[in-house]
């Protein structure tokens, strides 16, 4: 009886915990399904009395969000593609080979973590300019595609495949190279998914830096985009919210379905130390 | 001979590390150095130093009214957040922690925060606390009896308003590692402690908090450094107003910079940000070397 009673709390409880959380979401969802009359009726309320759909064409008439979302698609692919690149080359120079200076260049890494983006931002801004890089994907994505805490993360990760792997390919002939495409990478795999995953995410949710790097209608991710909704007089709520769904969808999908994967590489820092 | 085997091995393992070694020379290292370096100019429009300073920017800097607001309202920021977000965090880690039927939706619901970037949380955020009588914030006020409030557009509440804003924002981070954290607990020790007839309270009180507590400072510490160097919702929400109330550290930054060209100061304040970030940080490493070894 006392553990049935317990149970029920504790649903309650959790349910009430979700609804607190997600509400904002709710919120965004409920009013992008209304009319404008509607959405800013009073009393606001978030389940809308005749769900309609006419909100997302008059977003999308005004602004280029179509055009926004592919500048977002590319330049988030470029960087993730780009950091599994970079980092996985390095995490296996510092697992598998032997050279002089790996403690010294493995803290050069550690030490970029230190350094804030914000405090990089005027030079590494006056040199997109000099480089004529503003309103283009290089200025966008370059800057991007190393990261030391990706590299430290399959490092991690290839530090567990067993040691005698690397001993056994070289007696069979197999350079270091190969062993690194054919052997190590494909074992990789989740580790290389989790990275992914939160590259993708990361460089989607982006805002300092594409917001200086963009001055074209034509070349602004979602993130900023999503203002020019907020600033015509004409457009009302449920436009806005239409917008922000549009641009929400993506980042949370990659969540409901990377879930695993993201949740692993967020706790590796936390739990393992 | 040893030497040139060496010399080999070096070359051979830069060729696996310089692309990401040329990405943070050119991206990170030397703008850090400019900065610095700029920071002791005055620039002209183009960014190009002209007049030395010295370090005479960062005295004009600490004594002025404008930028010891500046510092003062990005703690104050962090204060409000950072506490606020761990603690409900926590809690729905602790609910999200039974084993029950269908837990695993409300985990992934707690966890949603994590994909809703600043631009989208700022916009819906905005229209909660649209000023009107239709703003969901007001309209539950009013509900109470309360008074309506311009949330955002009042000295007081602005920086507050922000500070929800945020803590909503950080919640599915925290909740994922803080869960991660509950979940790698010994069994063990919980079950010698319920047959000791130890109540939820004291179980929580006396074993799960102490063993949690290297978590939890991992937490703190990713927080407050993110915290620091919010500003999509500042830019978004507020543009640093009413009356500099939320012009933090990072805002007032890219107002100096890219609104009035004043690269020079802008500058100076960015080093002092890199200060207190790298502060931070090494708390950060000394405490995880800790936790290293007495696990």
């Amino acid at each position: 009886m006392k553990k049935r009673l317990t149970q029920t709390l504790q649903y309650v409880l959790l349910t009430a915990g979700a609804l607190a959380v997600v509400y904002p979401i709710l919120f965004a969802i409920g009013i992008s399904l209304m009319d404008a009359g509607e959405a800013s009726g009073y009393p606001p309320h978030v389940i809308p009395h005749h769900v309609q759909f006419s909100a997302f064409p008059a977003a999308l008439e005004t602004a280029p969000l179509a055009r926004f979302m592919i500048n977002s698609f590319v330049v988030s692919l470029i960087v993730t593609i780009a950091q599994l690149i970079t980092a996985s080359l390095a995490a296996y120079a510092f697992a598998f080979l032997e050279f002089p200076f790996k403690r010294t260049i493995f803290l050069i890494f550690l030490s970029t973590l230190m350094i804030p983006g914000e405090s990089t931002l005027i030079p590494n801004y006056l040199t997109m300019r000099s480089l004529g890089w503003i309103d283009t994907y290089q200025g966008l994505t370059v800057p991007f595609m190393a990261t030391a805490f990706g590299t430290f993360l399959l490092r991690q990760y290839f530090l567990t495949l067993p040691k005698q792997l690397f001993d056994a390919a070289r007696i069979d002939g197999c350079g270091p190279f190969r062993f690194f495409r054919s052997i190590v990478l494909p074992m990789a795999r989740p580790a290389l998914g989790t990275l992914g995953v939160y590259a993708f995410i990361t460089t989607w949710n982006q805002y300092l830096w594409p917001l200086l790097m963009t001055n074209s209608t034509s070349m602004r991710t979602v993130q900023i985009g999503i203002g020019m909704l907020q600033f015509q007089d004409a457009t009302t709520w449920n436009v806005v919210m239409a917008g922000v769904v549009v641009i929400l969808l993506p980042s949370l999908l990659t969540i409901v379905l990377g879930q695993k994967q993201l949740i692993k590489g967020l706790t590796s820092g936390a739990v393992k130390g | 001979m040893q030497r040139g085997k060496k010399l080999k091995q070096l070359l051979y393992a830069l060729l696996y590390l310089s692309p990401s070694l040329l990405i943070f020379i050119v991206f990170i290292f030397y703008p850090m150095l400019k900065t610095v370096y700029l920071s002791f100019y005055l620039t002209n429009p183009h960014g190009d130093p002209v007049v030395w300073k010295g370090i005479l920017n960062y005295g004009t800097l600490l004594s002025s009214e404008v930028f010891r607001k500046s510092l003062f309202s990005s703690l104050l920021f962090v204060l409000y957040t950072v506490p606020g977000t761990i603690l409900i965090a926590l809690a729905l880690a602790l609910l999200a922690n039974a084993r029950l039927r269908g837990i695993a939706v409300f985990r992934t619901l707690y966890s949603a925060t994590i994909g809703v970037s600043v631009a989208s949380a700022a916009t819906i955020w905005m229209f909660l606390f649209a000023p009107g009588n239709n703003g969901m914030f007001n309209y539950l006020l009013t509900l109470l009896g309360g008074p309506k409030v311009g949330w955002l557009v009042t000295t007081q509440t602005a920086l507050p308003a922000l500070s929800l804003m945020s803590i909503w924002m950080g919640l599915g981070f925290n909740f994922i590692v803080l869960l991660g954290g509950l979940q790698s607990l010994p069994e063990d020790i919980f079950e010698s402690a319920r047959i000791d007839g130890a109540g939820w309270w004291k179980q929580l009180q006396h074993i799960t908090f102490p063993l949690l507590s290297p978590t939890l400072f991992f937490v703190l510490v990713v927080d407050t450094i993110n915290t620091f160097q919010s500003f999509g919702q500042f830019n978004i929400l507020t543009q640093g107003g009413p009356d500099n109330a939320t012009n933090v550290i990072v805002y007032s930054i890219y107002r100096e910079a890219f609104f009035n060209s004043r690269f020079g100061p802008a500058s100076a304040q960015a080093v002092i940000l890199f200060v207190i970030i790298l502060a931070l940080t090494l708390i950060q490493f000394g405490v995880v070397e800790r936790k290293v070894h007495y696990q």
